[in-house]
């Protein structure tokens, strides 16, 4: 079996992300581009999938610009066997995102796909779902869990009230959610070693996948900053400052 | 446009629960913008049938249900068969849900059957009739048009009021003859967080603790008693879930829940951004934490800089007797 596990390029999630003058995109001077951390949760589960013998190959993809190689080249360094990059440099929303994927899991022969709950950059919380549908599979959203047997996953999801197991065939899709592993660095052999893996470009074209989307960012505007309050002198002064001032005790 | 809205309601034991009804405030919200017709409802599971007669005070046209077995628990593709369905039965151009694990899960498939592109977590319905939901852990903002015929949006809980009852018009009624596909799964167990204090997403008052706390006996020592002084839920970072403190679904953030209470009171917990994302627009904002520099004094509007273990014992004791007298 192989494990397809998609792999975004976002900017670090220390940074701190501001609204462009022309309000249509983010100000990227200075910005430090890492992987999703939830795909780099996902790079992680399949490799060790695969390293427990439940998988042959662990494919990373991506779809971007150019540089989205390095968080490719960043899963294989975590030990990804290879990657594919779709090359595209306009808009992608989850719609495009999911018809993509759709089409680079229907040209090789994968078992299972890994993916990030969300990307940090748009949180839409959309695109593996839309490609469970899109392949007509099950899914797993927001895993903490994951157990493979017998042509089933059985997975534990991080749902409002606790946590639900369930058992779906498989292929099908898991989403990852923050407690499922902790991903491992990648070593600087292993860095040196992706080098030298095989990296496959293709486009959209290549795929047959119009470019099209579904959602449109007409703007983007910066949030209302909060401004800070006061300190306290002791627990009495807060207490007097939540009864008389905030009035809600 | 022209076609009508059909709005998920979570619903336990015939009870609509208030996701729900903060969807449907949005959902109207959408209405008046765009024109649709009619807004309709569906309910599913176990009290489904009461719940949507309880949905009938608030103007629905139609109120669906299904008490099928197959909706007895939560299914992604059973849960999104009958969406579909109920869109197709009452006309419905939009389908609109609350971004609850539910509604994220569900929702989007649709989308792929529909050829609809979907705005999710929205915070408001803008004037022009764009929608506005945050990126970036709330850094941007950004007013969305989605540009399919059909269309689905989320709803960010904290965002809405819960919709105000109107006048009873429409009718309740039975979602019948849909088609559950065998790839469903099944649940095979459940392990709920519970504990009888407010629901976190619902709650006035919400005190959460973060790593500072260092076991879940300090969380249980420090954090619940506060908690249960003020009547608030009980909230965490998420290091404090990481570390096993607190369970999953207490972690307040930009992957976690989004709460809006009137009082956040932040106990040893930094303010970092993804933290800040999902509380920041709580009305009152108390932070302790012993680091004058910590983050989280950028948004409080109270802090106190001190040792949390000297700080809430004598802060609950001070609430207590405030209560009291
Ligand atoms: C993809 C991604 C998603 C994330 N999503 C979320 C999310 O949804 N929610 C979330 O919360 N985080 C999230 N995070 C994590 C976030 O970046 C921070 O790491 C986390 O919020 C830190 O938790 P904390 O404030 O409890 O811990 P720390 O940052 O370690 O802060 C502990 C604080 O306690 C104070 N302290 C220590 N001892 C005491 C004492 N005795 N008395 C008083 N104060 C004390 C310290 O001064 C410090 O400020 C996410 C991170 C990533 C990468």
């Amino acid at each position: 079996m192989k494990i397809l596990v998609p792999v975004k390029r976002v900017p670090d999630y220390e940074a701190k992300i501001r609204v462009n003058s022309e309000k249509n995109g983010i100000v990227t001077d200075g910005i430090k581009w890492i992987v999703n951390p939830f795909d780099e949760i996902a790079v992680e589960e399949a490799i060790k999938i695969r390293d427990g013998g439940g998988a042959e190959e662990v494919v990373v993809v991506g779809i971007g610009p150019e540089d989205s190689v390095t968080q490719l080249r960043y899963g294989m360094a975590m030990g990804a066997d290879r990657g594919i990059l779709v090359k595209h440099d306009g808009y992608v929303d989850s719609d495009l995102a999911s018809r993509v994927l759709a089409e680079v899991y229907k040209k090789g022969e994968y078992g299972l796909i890994i993916m990030g709950k969300q990307s940090i950059d748009s949180d839409a919380n959309q695109t593996s779902q839309l490609l469970a549908e899109r392949l007509n599979l099950p899914q797993a959203c927001f895993a903490s869990k994951v157990e493979l047997s017998d042509g089933k996953a059985i997975v534990t999801r991080e749902v409002d009230g606790g946590l639900e197991t369930i058992a779906v065939s498989t292929p099908c899709v898991i989403s990852t959610d923050l407690r499922l592993n902790e991903p491992r660095y990648a070593s600087l052999p292993g860095i040196m070693k992706a080098k030298k893996k095989p990296m496959e470009e293709l486009t959209l074209a290549d795929l047959g996948v119009e470019d099209s989307t579904k959602v449109r960012i007409l703007r983007m505007n910066p949030p209302a900053e909060r401004s800070a309050g006061r300190k306290v002198e002791d627990v009495a002064a807060l207490l007097a400052a939540l009864q008389n001032e905030a009035k809600v005790l | 446009m022209s076609g009508s809205i059909l709005v998920f309601i979570e619903q336990a034991s015939g009870e609509p629960q208030k996701s729900g009804l903060v969807a449907l405030e949005a959902a109207r919200q959408i209405q008046a913008k765009w024109g649709n017709g009619s807004i309709s409802t569906l309910c599913l599971g176990a009290g489904a049938k009461g719940a949507a007669e309880a949905m009938l005070q608030y103007g629905v046209a139609k109120a669906l249900y299904s008490e099928e077995a197959s909706f007895s628990q939560y299914r992604a593709i059973a849960y999104e068969a009958a969406f579909l369905k109920g869109m197709e039965s009452v006309g419905a151009t939009v389908g609109i849900a609350a971004a609850t694990t539910t509604g994220k899960d569900f929702l989007p498939r649709c989308g792929v059957q529909l050829d609809a592109g979907q705005a999710s977590d929205i915070i408001a319905v803008n004037d022009d009739g764009s929608l506005r939901r945050p990126m970036y852990a709330g850094d941007v903002l950004a007013d969305v048009e989605i540009t399919s015929e059909k269309k689905l949006v989320t709803v960010r809980t904290s965002a809405f009021a819960a919709a105000e009852p109107t006048a009873t018009s429409g009718t309740s009624e039975e979602l019948n003859g849909v088609a559950v596909g065998e790839n469903a799964g099944e649940i095979t167990s459940f392990e709920a967080s519970g504990g009888d204090r407010p629901e976190l997403t619902e709650a006035d008052i919400v005190v959460s603790g973060g790593r500072a706390l260092q076991s879940e006996e300090n969380f249980e020592k420090y954090i619940f008693p506060l908690a249960d002084a003020l009547g608030a839920a009980v909230g965490a970072s998420r290091a404090a879930v990481d570390s096993g403190y607190a369970p999953n679904d207490w972690q307040v953030g930009q992957t976690g829940k989004i709460v809006a209470p009137n009082l956040y009171v932040a106990v040893g917990i930094s303010g970092a951004i993804q933290h800040l994302a999902g509380m920041k627009d709580s009305k009152t904002i108390v932070a302790i934490n012993k680091d004058p520099e910590a983050p989280i004094y950028e948004v409080a509007d109270f802090g106190l800089v001190a040792d949390l273990y000297e700080a809430v014992p004598e802060l609950t004791e001070k609430v207590k007797a405030a209560k009291a007298g």
